[in-house]
């Protein structure tokens, strides 16, 4: 339930109140049947925020490395909303949301805010709802949102979807160069940082993450008859301009190698800018955002027409084979989607 | 579709060292089905009212044992107030002498929970006051 009403706290959210922000994170993240009017007015708002995602595996670093980014990005005058995702329990559906306890240096600047988010049985590193939250924080006119993912192993990839930059965070000694020429979590990567750098180890590191680039290149250096000689690969030349992927060693905590990486996200949002990427890009989330919410929602409006007993009739049906799944979907779809 | 959690920030103020207290209530209340945000040790009261609004909890849980919750607990209420949190309940755990009990009942802290108290009566008493 609301305290104030919907129209009341996104006016106060425009005009920058913290509390309404943090309010309306709320509606949306509980999914309270006011926040679909409270976003269909915040969208409105929406699209100046640039957003940057910071995935990797548990441990790797990635909150400190978002208070460093983020004092780096103050410094530039930018202000900067932090998402950080959490697990939730399987069993209990409860949270420890411990990203916070890694950020205290940002405490006490109005020019930051940080919400933990509790990934509320979603698979995938993100909450359902973090992709709403993000507007919210967009409209409420953060210049960069930092979102980082619940520790993150090869298949969590959702973070692609919601950030402009992704950015993975590895750190020495976690996988040799099989784990790097893998599918899936590097694979995302539009920026690869190898915190730690401290580490002894961090030279092995690098050169597994860099062979696993080069494997992609089309154009690589072969050795052939003791020769090095470059070979183009078999795939035909690229729409844009090849993109390396830079890789970046930080050490987070005393804030060695952040403005390499700040610079590296730059160079990143010149390139999707430049290329007309990011604008294709924005129209296919767009696009399969739609068509998702569609899906929700008629299959909602439809099953709300369907009387209780008929799934159940349909199922003893399946069950006694006296129908197929498919025709009985066909008997549901004869029923009126309800607007 | 509703999907409401309550919402509860574990925090140590001032500068005791000692936090395993405050993770053993966050881990209780996480296992009952609670979202906690823990911000550990050595915050302030600005550090504590500012996280609390941003995350919007419920309920901010102090834990303290250096014995200066006369100072630091009024400092966070009057910060509460200033920052329009009146709604939001605060529960102290630590080392508490009965006698500062009813003084910080008069502040607004809801309940104060000593060494032995069972984190289901936290949990219970969390329930109810949200």
């Amino acid at each position: 339930m609301l305290k104030t009403s919907p129209e009341t706290l996104v006016s106060q959210l425009l005009a920058g109140n913290r509390r309404a922000l943090a309010r309306t994170i709320t509606a949306v993240e509980n999914e309270i049947p006011e926040s679909v009017e409270i976003l269909k007015t915040l969208y409105l708002h929406t699209g100046h925020a640039y957003t940057v995602g910071i995935t990797g595996a548990p441990g790797t670093g990635k909150s400190c490395l978002v208070t460093s980014l983020t004092q780096h990005l103050r410094k530039q005058n930018k202000t900067v909303g932090i998402i950080a995702v959490d697990p939730t329990s399987p069993f209990t559906g409860g949270a420890v949301l411990g990203d916070r306890f890694r950020m205290r240096d940002l405490a006490g600047d109005h020019g930051v805010f940080i919400r933990s988010m509790a990934s509320r049985g979603q698979l995938g590193g993100l909450a359902r709802t973090t992709y709403d939250v993000m507007r919210v924080m967009d409209a409420a006119g953060f210049d960069i949102i930092i979102i980082e993912t619940v520790g993150a192993g090869q298949n969590e990839i959702e973070i692609v979807k919601a950030a402009d930059t992704t950015i993975v965070v590895e750190a020495p000694g976690l996988g040799d160069d099989i784990q790097a020429i893998k599918a899936g979590i590097l694979e995302i990567a539009d920026i690869l940082v190898v915190n730690k750098a401290d580490s002894p180890l961090v030279q092995n590191t690098v050169r597994a993450l860099k062979a696993m680039l080069d494997l992609g290149h089309r154009q690589r250096v072969v050795a052939h008859h003791g020769q090095l000689m470059a070979q183009m690969d078999s795939t035909g030349a690229p729409e844009y301009d090849f993109r390396e992927v830079p890789i970046i060693q930080t050490v987070a905590i005393n804030g060695q190698g952040i403005p390499d990486l700040a610079d590296a996200i730059d160079s990143h949002r010149t390139y999707l800018a430049a290329s007309g990427i990011h604008q294709d890009r924005q129209r296919a989330r767009l696009q399969s955002e739609l068509i998702a919410r569609l899906r929700e929602t008629l299959l909602k409006n439809l099953l709300a027409g369907v009387p209780d007993d008929q799934i159940e009739g349909l199922v003893e049906q399946l069950m006694t084979r006296d129908t197929d799944p498919m025709s009985a979907v066909h008997t549901l779809l004869n029923y009126q989607v309800q607007k | 579709m509703e999907n409401r959690k309550i919402r509860v920030l574990i925090a140590k103020p001032g500068l005791d060292g000692h936090d395993r207290g405050a993770k053993v209530i966050a881990r209780s209340l996480r296992d009952a089905g609670m979202e906690v945000i823990y911000t550990g040790l050595r915050q302030t009261p600005e550090m504590i009212v500012e996280a609390a609004l941003q995350e919007d909890v419920d309920v901010i849980g102090m834990s303290i044992l250096s014995g200066a919750h006369m100072a630091l607990t009024p400092r966070v209420i009057e910060l509460m107030r200033e920052n329009g949190l009146d709604d939001v309940k605060v529960i102290i755990g630590g080392i508490i002498p009965d006698d500062d009990v009813p003084a910080l009942k008069a502040m607004g802290v809801s309940e104060v929970f000593g060494p032995g108290t069972n984190t289901d009566d936290i949990v219970k008493h969390i329930r109810t006051v949200v």
